[in-house]
């Protein structure tokens, strides 16, 4: 128990260290940026008519003046008490602002990778399992397809397909347009989320399953599954059994690794069928130099990723016995 | 059927490929004149033989708009994909060569940037560099090596433990000569091939940061521009100026993709039955 302690410490202080650099990494970035808040967000013309008073107060809100050093400070020193700091363009809370907007989005990408997890891994099984077969080539073909597909396209094409030719499903939007907040229903919800969770979903399949596909495929040709053929096992029972055991572990790492590609997948699509989402949140923010709630997104889906990669890394020694008393040992 | 054997077809894949992107290239270049004309008698006109992929509100030539952003989305391409996979050599080799702190630096930086959505990172980078042509090409160069480095890494340290490179170094030769006799041969390949499979990624993210406004300004028809416009007229059913170009974006990212594919097969056969 000792060392699972141990190991889970050292894998907590490694991923405070990263978020740390992600933070500094990304409020560096944002401060060598050459564009002016004041510009992008007031504009040339009503600035030419501000008094040098009201510039001054300006640049006080978008916080131009102070050193970068200070700045960072002051926001690490926020953070760590638990306060974001406030948007710039939304005026609330960037704490309030990405709780709200994480809400929209996360059950769309918890959607999306549930099911791109589920049908990269039985593609990978199918094809690994037939490999040179006809079904082989079509996974692969479809695999490739879909790793040169991108995705604000496909959510493009979707769009004119179902929302305007076809007319089943609504353009845009998390809840139908003009209709006030206390009668939007559950229904509501889960109609406007359709195409943007199936045109996330297609992200992130082709990964999986390729790797999924040489594993099995591997898998194949040991000699535990030659051993089974010749008892007699049926190919069913020898994919199930021999296979997909085998298979899941680097499945689960792949999958918990794609919560990264998931989010900037729902970056796109959210920006695509203008669902009020983390990632439409993130491109405004980016587009309005609003310093605050950018580096609150950046730190919030950064420490996302290392959490998914954290329980992946737990989850080997849940999932797989060998390392568990591997580890125990060394 | 004996004299085709893979490595002819490989070859021959590869030139036509190569061919066809390079006519899109310079297709491109040449209509760039006419992918900014404008005409509006003939504006909003559905595909037809005198327009193969339509007209879009101004009159402008679909075909000449997605012709000449793809030009400059491979042109991008190239660069980028050559300054990411230049970046994973030497932090690559580096790493894998110096050891100790310099290794641990290394290792927590791909960590950092590989911790970052891509996007994300892809964006604030593009902001660095004030957006424009600058920051899609810094945006996109300094985040897609880590995987890469990660791969040369690995493979350095691999072969630094072989026995002909041990052997080498017991018996007096130079450093320099072990790097260039019997490293690089290994390298060079799997370099390539990675530099190679560098292209669909940064052509997608090129046109993904554009789509979304940190990249190249709306006057240039990149491909990310002309489907971002393209949203507004979608609704009322002008479905060409969407579909073709984005089809033939997920084209020319196929091309490169079979150019990796049959480079690997030629450098790598073995790894062709796996």
């Amino acid at each position: 128990m000792k060392h699972r302690l141990i190991f889970t410490s050292k894998k907590l202080l490694r991923m405070a260290l990263l978020l740390l650099g992600v933070s500094l990494a990304a409020f560096l970035l944002m401060c060598a940026s050459p564009l002016d808040p004041l510009q992008t967000n007031v504009g040339q013309a009503a600035l030419g008519t501000m008094s040098q008073e009201q510039l001054d107060q300006l640049e006080d809100y978008w916080g131009v003046n102070d050193p970068p050093l200070q700045r960072y400070l002051g926001w690490l020193g926020d953070f760590i008490r638990g306060d974001m700091g406030t948007s710039l363009l939304y005026r609330q809370p960037v704490g309030q602002v990405i709780g709200q907007r994480l809400q929209n989005s996360l059950w769309l990408m918890a959607f999306a990778w549930v099911v791109s997890g589920v049908l990269g891994l039985t593609l990978g099984v199918l094809a690994g399992a037939n490999r040179g077969k006809l079904v082989d080539k079509a996974v692969r073909g479809y695999c490739l397809l879909l790793s040169s597909t991108p995705a604000f396209w496909l959510g493009l094409v979707l769009l004119v397909v179902f929302a305007v030719w076809l007319g089943w499903l609504p353009i845009g939007l998390s809840v139908p347009i003009g209709m006030d907040a206390a009668s939007v229903t559950l229904s509501h919800r889960l109609y406007h989320a359709i195409l943007p969770a199936l045109t996330l979903s297609f992200t992130g399949v082709a990964g999986i399953a390729m790797h999924t596909r040489e594993k099995m495929a591997d898998i194949m040709e040991s000699d535990y599954v030659l051993f089974a053929r010749a008892r007699g096992e049926s190919a069913r029972s020898i994919v199930l059994r021999h296979g997909l055991r085998n298979v899941i572990l680097p499945a689960i790492t792949l999958q918990f690794a794609s919560i990264s590609e998931i989010f900037g997948g729902s970056v796109l699509v959210e920006q695509v069928f203008s669902y009020p989402g983390l990632g439409q949140a993130a491109v405004n923010a980016g587009l309005g130099s609003d310093l605050p709630l950018l580096l609150g997104i950046t730190v919030v889906s950064a420490a996302i990723v290392f959490g998914g990669n954290f329980i992946a890394d737990l989850l080997y020694g849940v999932v797989d016995p060998r390392i568990r008393r591997g580890a125990a040992r060394g | 059927m004996n004299h085709w054997n893979g490595r002819k077809r490989a070859v021959i894949l590869l030139a036509a490929a190569l061919l066809v992107l390079c006519g899109v290239a310079a297709a491109g270049a040449l209509a760039a004149d006419q992918a900014a004309a404008t005409d509006f008698t003939r504006k909003n006109l559905a595909p037809s033989p005198a327009f193969l992929f339509g007209t879009d509100w101004m009159g402008r030539d679909m075909l000449a708009r997605t012709l000449t952003g793809l030009s400059l989305s491979i042109r991008i391409g190239l660069l980028t994909a050559a300054v990411s996979a230049l970046i994973a050599l030497c932090l690559g080799t580096l790493s894998a060569t110096l050891g100790g702190w310099a290794d641990g630096a290394v290792s927590w930086c791909i960590d950092l940037v590989m911790g970052i959505p891509h996007i994300l990172l892809v964006m604030l980078l593009s902001l660095a560099f004030g957006k424009g042509f600058a920051g899609v090409v810094a945006g996109v160069a300094l985040s897609h090596w880590p995987s890469l480095a990660r791969v040369i890494r690995g493979e350095v340290l691999q072969l630094k433990g072989a026995v002909y490179v041990q052997t080498a170094e017991k018996l007096g030769v130079s450093r320099l000569r072990i790097a260039r006799r019997h490293l690089l041969p290994h390298l060079l390949p799997q370099f390539f091939v990675g530099l190679v499979l560098q292209f669909p990624h940064a052509i997608l993210h090129e046109a993904s940061i554009t789509f979304l406004g940190f990249g190249l300004s709306p006057e240039q028809p990149a491909i990310g521009v002309i489907l971002s416009e393209s949203m507004k007229y979608l609704t009322t059913g002008k479905w060409w100026l969407a579909v073709f170009p984005g089809l033939s974006l997920v084209g020319v990212v196929l091309l490169f993709a079979a150019i990796g594919e049959q480079l690997r097969r030629m450098w790598h056969p073995a790894s062709v039955h796996q």
